[in-house]
């Protein structure tokens, strides 16, 4: 199948001489999720304002629904919802009359029933006649999304969604992405919470310097360039390591209770066996073993150092 | 053709206008009001009349234009400079509609609020003295042009502002001296022949000068030079817009 939204060998370098984006290649499949992972200033939310329209390329291509977002952008800008990352309303408008003239400006005609639905699934029906400023931050987030959404687009754009909100919001804000991409919508979304895109994210991208270092499926990922740790719970604390056991990536606790090895998924033997033999032979008890993924922090800052 | 998004941005602008009655027509009012007392009555005591017409009569026109060019250009500055402030700009520049759609929608609405106004202050004018119109084709022409140019300098002016200094900035510093000094209290022929001269380099005495033509059928200038400069105006604001259009300036960079 087509990707819904293809990019090629995008750039963007402003006045100023900054290089935002430089080179970026990128294909979005048609109903994922996908995550744009990176630091501040990476280019993330360059290209989303690029593929949305709101500046200018310095090279390069995109194209949404197989339309040209430069030549061809009323097809292109019609598929799009975007939710800024600033709160950016009209205080003393109401809810209703926003959604109606985000709608209106995409061409629509007025459809009040349509947008009710919408502002009902984001549970913001009863405040249909409240004054943007009236509304908490939460709620005023799922105005900007129900102006996004105004319009119908196949494709959502949501630039750090949760960048500032608390923990509940956030786990909200899920709830509605994960049931908009239930319904057919491309979400695109940009994160510094790496939590959050290993939680959403069908896929993920990463971001850095105005390039695009890899676009993996979000388990790939972990897998790929995950790292694991085991713990193994002595019954008996130990002075230190014997040697059957101590080896690259084995330390012992400072008090003596857990022995840690840190291991490659990617390798050919991870060592467990090899540990655990020492185990055995050392006639050391063991009470407990837990494992555990490394996140995708540390996924993250190991990616930047490869490529460094 | 977007009509739905300049039907949109159109309706919100105008409803905008409506909400706030008060400033919105009640301030150029009670302006031109204080500009009677103080021009038609204090002055005009003593200027009985002007090229054969009442003195009070003759501020009528030059009082419309002055509000006309400071409203349309308030008017759209502010209409568009308040979406990049407070950052909504983003929903406009995103959305299927071209660069003229979304202009006409900020344009169009500034230059009916003017044409409103003025026709507010011309019944308000009826008031205080005969005012016959004896061309009102004319009038109407010079004054939906006049409105439609400087309204689209006011969008300009809003795009190129960066903060609320610079978006005072050009009305207070360049259009009201313009205003003043382009004959709007005067025949520029009541001037020696010196400020004449410097008076017919000044614009906005030819929009001035063909909007009273068009009320009493005399004028300053020409009245084919006054149409000739509506036409430049309404040219050069075109020109400035289409650059815009072409590069993103101020706004997509």
């Amino acid at each position: 199948m087509r990707p819904i939204i293809e990019v090629r060998d995008l750039s963007k370098t402003y006045a100023s001489g900054t290089v935002a984006l430089s080179g970026m290649t990128l294909d979005i499949r048609e109903g994922e999720i996908l995550a744009l992972l990176g630091p501040n200033g990476a280019g993330k939310t360059t290209f989303i304002s690029i593929t949305c329209g709101l500046v200018t390329p310095s090279g390069g291509t995109v194209r949404v629904g197989g339309h040209d977002i430069i030549r061809d952008y009323r097809a292109a800008r019609s598929l799009i919802g975007l939710v800024p990352q600033e709160i950016s309303i009209e205080m003393f408008e109401t809810v209703m009359n926003t959604v109606r003239f985000s709608r209106g400006l995409y061409g629509k005609k007025p459809d009040d029933a349509y947008l009710e639905s919408v502002l009902k699934a984001l549970s913001l029906h009863d405040k249909r006649d409240a004054k943007l400023m009236e509304l908490s931050g939460g709620m005023k987030r799922r105005v900007l999304i129900a102006k996004a959404l105004s319009h119908g687009p196949k494709i959502l754009f949501l630039d750090e969604p949760t960048a500032g909100v608390d923990v509940n919001l956030r786990r909200e804000m899920w709830q509605v992405v994960r049931r908009l991409r239930d319904e057919g919508v491309t979400i695109i979304l940009t994160t510094h919470y790496l939590e959050e895109a290993e939680e959403m994210a069908d896929r993920i991208g990463v971001i850095d310097k105005g390039q695009l270092m890899l676009v993996r499926d979000t388990s790939d990922l972990m897998h790929e360039f995950g790292r694991k740790r085991l713990t193994v719970e002595l019954v008996k604390p130990l002075a230190a390591l014997p040697v059957a056991i101590a080896g690259e990536g084995v330390t012992l606790s400072p008090d003596g209770a857990h022995v840690s090895y840190e291991y490659d998924t990617r390798a050919d033997r991870s060592g467990i066996a090899r540990l655990m033999a020492g185990f055995a032979a050392e006639g050391i008890q063991v009470r407990d073993l837990v494992t555990a993924q490394s996140s995708l922090e540390e996924v993250f800052l190991r990616l930047v150092e490869e490529k460094a | 053709m977007n009509w739905q998004a300049i039907r949109t941005i159109f309706s919100h602008e105008m409803a905008r206008f409506w909400r706030t009655p008060w400033e919105s027509l009640a301030s150029p009012v009670v302006s031109t009001v204080l500009y009677f007392v103080v021009f038609g009555a204090a002055i005009g005591g003593r200027i009985q009349s002007v090229e054969g017409v009442s003195y009070g009569a003759f501020i009528v026109p030059g009082l419309i234009m002055l509000t006309v060019l400071q409203q349309s250009i308030a008017n759209a500055s502010f209409g568009i400079f308040f979406p990049k402030f407070v950052g909504t700009i983003y929903e406009v520049l995103a959305a299927p509609a071209s660069f003229i759609e979304v202009v006409s929608g900020y344009v169009g609405a500034a230059a009916l609020k003017s044409v409103i106004i003025a026709l507010v202050i011309y019944l308000t004018a009826l008031l205080f003295v005969d005012l016959p119109v004896a061309h009102p084709f004319w009038a109407l022409g010079f004054l939906v042009l006049t409105a439609l140019s400087f309204s689209l300098f006011g969008f300009l002016m809003g795009i190129w502002a960066k903060d609320w200094q610079q978006l005072q900035f050009i009305p207070l510093m360049v259009i009201t001296p313009l205003v003043f000094l382009g004959g709007a209290f005067y025949s520029a022929s009541m001037l020696p022949p010196f400020w004449q001269g410097v008076a017919k380099v000044n614009p906005v005495l030819y929009l001035v000068s063909g909007f009273r033509w068009s009320f009493f059928d005399q004028a300053d200038v020409p009245v084919a030079a006054s149409l000739l400069a509506v036409a430049a105006f309404l040219g050069l604001g075109i020109a400035a817009i289409w650059y815009i259009f072409r590069t993103g300036w101020r706004l997509r960079n």
